[in-house]
């Protein structure tokens, strides 16, 4: 892949040679340099300074910080660009990507470039970051000095690119860095179906930053995502010709691999200074203002040595940024920077870690407190001098750390309870936490932003996370915080919420939460969408981004009193089938308890060969899929099959899955393929926040999957049935919580429809009940439901049987009949369909 | 350079229920044409700039338009609001129960 991220879609801009402005000349597109650039313009830096900055990198400025995500999957390459090349020209800023700065001849101010190109300089800043150490190994390179194909380092999105292209072909990585770098790589390529290795000189993992024992919690959680770690192991050489076949071990031990990603370390860029005759021991020496030795040179970021320290985090290279822009714009001309007490707080390999100051007690005077929990996944400790923080380390459990980051950073007064520092013993819930932290304590490490910034922010008029995050530029590095700002906002904003929260909308178009909606709704009797936003839409504007959330509300709430409209449903909706990318449809027919019948079969074999259908495929859901049907012989399929719809495309209830149960498995304890049909019957097409999937299992070996459902049951023998509600195995993983053990099926079909109906009234739009149990609570759930605490179950079970009369086949109903004209219309008159591969 | 706009006849005005969209052939372009809730009529390309979806199929209101594969949206001059390039608009109206786009 060679696409440029945040890549330009503009000519390039010609620069006017009769400019009066001084130059600054940044060298480095990265964290730094580009943050250097923003903290310039925002002093209105532009009118006194033209600005040209040099990138080795052919990008736009990216967070790097967030490359772990990107190779893991969970965050996509446009999301973490930071400013593309149209953002550099916009504000009249020459961005040079892809040229290399070579040398810098400081006598005459002038940078020599990669391209043959001389510019002059006023203000040169150096911000040229640090590469990936490559260790010294017989046949990591080949002979033109090239890294071995499939040998990467982890620092750059190209780099990232090779490795996810290296995931989809190549099956076996080994990773060599036991640190931050290695562990997030090795989690991100397990993520991506690899078999991860991970080789680490020293004897325990993240050794720079944690003692034995935390690293040792670490490795625990390591090895139960299915990485194999090998500490004190030392590669000594890269096997392969062409490519890179395997390691060799110090002790002589041989793992194989097509994928060496080599994450040992990192070695600031010194190469241009050192060739300029700039000072440079372990990267560029820089006093308290950013200056080198050499007049009008400055270094900021990993490359920058300051007062002994070079840093390798992001918050104290962009206080470099910020700190230099005042000096050079002139807007505080006595900055200075001091030095950053780093408190870092990250999730590596998904376990929550935050270290600052000191990891084990240096003298005898000092106070040591630990707890360990190591098959929890839990290490906690902190090291006190003289009654002040030196030290604390959080693994797996990182609750304290703003309590403990204020008094590390401040040197605030020490609890004489020295246990409150690591637990919590009031029992005091996260919102008491928000209000007692400390004004002056910092929220968001990467940026510095305090608590009293978010609160000022707030008292400013922000009252969205967005907002505040726009304004305060808290939780846009890394973006741990964001629970912690969100928490922050909703305190201080303290109910006093405005327009902008839209967050707690049911839809963003109609400014009200699920019930105040509900009763709205009710009280003027509104039945279609478009009434909807007449009556509570401000300025009964309509929103097409909301009318499918409303479509499914009015359903639930009036069943067959809801009045249709086309255009407020989702073309899924509209005819009953899944869009799929070439236009064409799917068609999923009812097949309850995932059971059929030889007629049936029959039926989907005539019309797979009438209707030349490209694909008959068995779903995950116990049915059979017939894939790229065009829209125009949807109405004659369904007429063919003269079987009902199985809602594989709806906002609504799906499948029940089920085993064979007692009728035929030798283990089975009752019939569990009968209460999957009887569930699938009384539920089917019923609307929802987002779709219901349900399993039913004789046993607890659990064969259909009950425990991964939004509603499974189990039978555990003797007529008793377990209801678990909340699980999921999709996007998220999560077993379900055991709502009650029944005796009957009439009990298993009473509950199922009392928590679908608690779910459909408060359930978010597109909130599955994985979110929606834990955030309901289990234990309200159970009161409810179970007790009726709330005195609500009548009024569910009305509810959810108003929607179970209210059910009718859509495909019956309109196969007959077109709802709108041109319903089953092609959309894509001039394209010839299908176009998914035919099989 | 000077572009040559035609006007094609390219159904019947009742061929667009109101609220939806309905895909054309004009000459050799395929265009969406919706029908707003206010009844007047909107013209745009029927392909999908970001991966070809079929905008026809998509949900629209009186600002924006947005394609059903991956629900990027537009507003009606063309101009997205969700970072997709733009989606190519015509000119629409109704002559003698026809529909006329402008290509
Ligand atoms: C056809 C099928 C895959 C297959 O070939 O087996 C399938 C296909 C799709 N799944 Fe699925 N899922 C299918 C079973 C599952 C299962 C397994 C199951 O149901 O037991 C899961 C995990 C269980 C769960 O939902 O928790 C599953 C979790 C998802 C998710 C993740 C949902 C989540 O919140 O975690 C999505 C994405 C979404 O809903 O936003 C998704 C979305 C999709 C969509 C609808 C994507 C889309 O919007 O176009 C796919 C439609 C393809 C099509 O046009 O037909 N599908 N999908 C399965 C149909 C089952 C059925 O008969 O109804
Ligand atoms: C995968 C990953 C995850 C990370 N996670 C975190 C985290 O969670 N928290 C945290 O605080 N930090 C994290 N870091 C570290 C953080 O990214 C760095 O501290 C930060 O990027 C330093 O900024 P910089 O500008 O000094 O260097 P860089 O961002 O590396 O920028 C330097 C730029 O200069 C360019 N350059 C170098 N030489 C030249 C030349 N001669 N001519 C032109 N251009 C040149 C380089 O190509 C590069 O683009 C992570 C790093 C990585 C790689
Ligand atoms: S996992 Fe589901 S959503 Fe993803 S491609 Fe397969 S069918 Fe589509
Ligand atoms: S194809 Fe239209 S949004 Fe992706």
């Amino acid at each position: 892949m060679t696409a440029i991220l945040g890549g330009s879609t503009r000519e390039f801009a010609v620069l006017q040679a009769a400019d009066s402005r001084a130059q600054i000349v940044v060298v480095g597109n990265g964290m730094a340099g580009a943050r250097f650039v923003e903290e310039v313009l925002e002093r209105d830096g532009g009118e006194h300074f033209r600005i040209t900055v040099f990138g080795d990198e052919p990008h736009g400025n990216y967070n790097r910080i967030m490359l772990s995500p990107v190779l893991a999957g969970e965050a996509d390459e446009a999301d973490i660009v930071l400013n593309s090349h149209d953002w550099y020209a916009e504000r009249d800023v020459e961005l040079r990507a892809g040229v290399r700065v070579e040398r810098i001849d400081t006598a005459a101010k002038v940078v020599h470039a990669a391209d043959g190109t001389a510019t002059a300089y006023d203000h040169l800043v150096l911000a040229t970051g640090s590469h990936s150490f490559i260790p010294p190994m017989t046949g990591v390179r080949t002979a033109d000095g090239a890294l071995l194909d499939g040998v990467v380092g982890f620092r750059t999105i190209d780099e990232t690119r090779q490795m996810l292209a290296a995931s989809r072909t190549h099956r076996k990585a080994v990773v060599m860095g036991g640190g931050l770098l290695g562990l997030e790589a090795a989690r991100a390529l397990q993520a991506q179906g690899m078999e991860v290795e991970l080789v680490h000189a020293m004897g325990w993992l993240m050794n720079a930053q944690l003692d034995v024992e935390a690293g040792g919690v670490v490795r625990r959680s390591v090895e139960e995502l299915g990485i194999a770690v090998h500490t004190d192991a030392m590669a000594t050489e890269v096997l392969g010709t062409d490519r890179v076949t395997g390691v060799v071990l110090k002790d002589g031990r041989t793992l194989d691999c097509d994928l060496l990603v080599v994450a040992a370390g990192v070695r600031p860029h010194t190469d241009v200074a050192v060739r300029s005759g700039v000072e440079v021991e372990r990267a560029i020496l820089v006093d308290d203002r950013l200056a080198t030795d050499v007049p009008d040179v400055y270094a900021i970021g990993e490359c920058a040595q300051h007062r002994g320290t070079v840093y390798g985090l992001v918050a104290p290279a962009w206080e470099h940024a910020t700190v230099l822009a005042d000096l050079l714009t002139g807007a505080d001309p006595e900055a200075a920077y001091t030095g950053s007490r780093t408190a870092t707080k990250l999730k590596v390999a998904g376990v929550d870690v935050a270290v600052m100051g000191v990891s084990t007690p240096e003298r005898d005077s000092d106070e040591f407190l630990v707890i360990s929990e190591p098959k929890r996944g839990v290490y906690l400790s902190v090291v006190v001098r003289d009654d002040q923080l030196i030290g604390a380390t959080l693994v797996g459990d990182t609750r304290k750390v703003a309590f403990l980051t204020q008094a590390f950073d401040r040197r605030t007064p020490l609890p004489a309870e020295r246990i409150k520092l690591l637990v919590d013993l009031s029992d005091g819930d996260a919102e008491v936490g928000v209000a007692e932290l400390p004004g002056d304590s910092q929220v968001c490490n990467c940026n510095g932003v305090t608590k009293d910034r978010i609160c000022g922010a707030v008292a400013d008029g922000c009252t969205s996370l967005p907002k505040v995050m726009d304004a305060t530029r808290a939780g846009k590095g890394c973006g741990s915080c964001k629970g912690l700002v969100q928490r922050i906002v909703e305190w201080a904003a303290d109910g006093a919420l405005t327009e902008e929260e839209s967050a707690s909308w049911y839809v963003p178009g109609v400014p009200m939460p699920k019930p105040e909606l509900i009763a709205a709704i009710k009280r003027h009797d509104l039945r279609s969408v478009s009434a909807v936003f007449a009556t509570l839409a401000r300025g009964g504007e309509e929103d097409a981004k909301s009318k499918m959330g409303l479509a499914s509300l009015l359903k639930m709430i009036w069943g067959s009193d809801y009045v249709t409209e086309p255009d407020a449903t989702f073309v899924n909706d509209r005819v009953h089938a899944n869009i799929q990318r070439d236009g064409t449809f799917s068609v999923v027919p009812q097949m309850k308890g995932g059971v059929t019948t030889p007629d049936q079969l029959r039926k989907i074999a005539d019309v797979a060969e009438k209707y030349d259908v490209p694909m008959v495929k068995i779903t995950g859901g116990q049915r059979i899929d017939l894939l790229g049907i065009r829209k125009e012989d949807l109405p004659k399929v369904w007429a063919d099959l003269d079987m009902p719809s199985g809602y594989a495309y709806g906002k609504s209830m799906r499948t029940v899955k089920t085993c064979v149960g007692s009728d035929f498995c030798r283990f089975g304890l009752d019939d569990s393929t009968q209460l999957g049909i009887d569930l699938e019957t009384r539920f089917q097409g019923v609307e929802s926040p987002a779709k219901i999937k349900m399993a039913v299992v004789g046993c607890p070996r659990n064969c259909a999957e009950a425990y991964v459902k939004d509603v499974g049951v189990v039978a555990t023998g003797k007529g008793r049935w377990e209801v678990y509600v909340g699980g999921a195995a999709g996007a998220s993983v999560r077993k379900g919580d055991l709502l009650a053990t029944v005796s009957t099926t009439a009990e298993v079909l009473e509950l199922t429809g009392r928590f679908l109906q608690l779910y459909r009234e408060n359930g978010n739009w597109l909130e599955r009940t994985y979110d929606f149990v834990p955030r309901f609570g289990l234990d309200r759930l159970k009161a409810v439901l179970l007790e009726d605490s709330e005195g609500l179950c009548a009024a569910l079970d009305e509810g959810i049987q108003r929607s179970v009369d209210a059910y009718t086949d859509p495909w019956a109903r309109d196969r007959a009949e077109p709802a709108s004209p041109g319903q089953f219309r092609t959309s894509l008159p001039l394209t010839v369909l299908p176009q998914v591969p035919v099989r | 350079m000077t572009t040559t706009v035609t006007a094609h006849v390219v159904g019947r005005a009742d061929e667009v229920p109101v609220g939806e969209g309905r895909a054309f052939t004009a000459g050799d372009t395929s265009v969406a044409v919706f029908r707003l809730r206010d009844g007047s009529l909107r013209a745009v390309a029927a392909v999908c700039p970001h991966a070809g979806g079929p905008i026809a199929d998509g949900q629209s209101d009186a600002r924006v338009v947005v394609c059903p594969l991956h629900l990027n949206a537009w507003r009606w001059d063309g101009t997205p609001t969700t970072g997709a390039g733009p989606l190519p608009v015509y000119a629409v109206r109704e002559a003698d129960g026809h529909l006329v786009v402008e290509v």
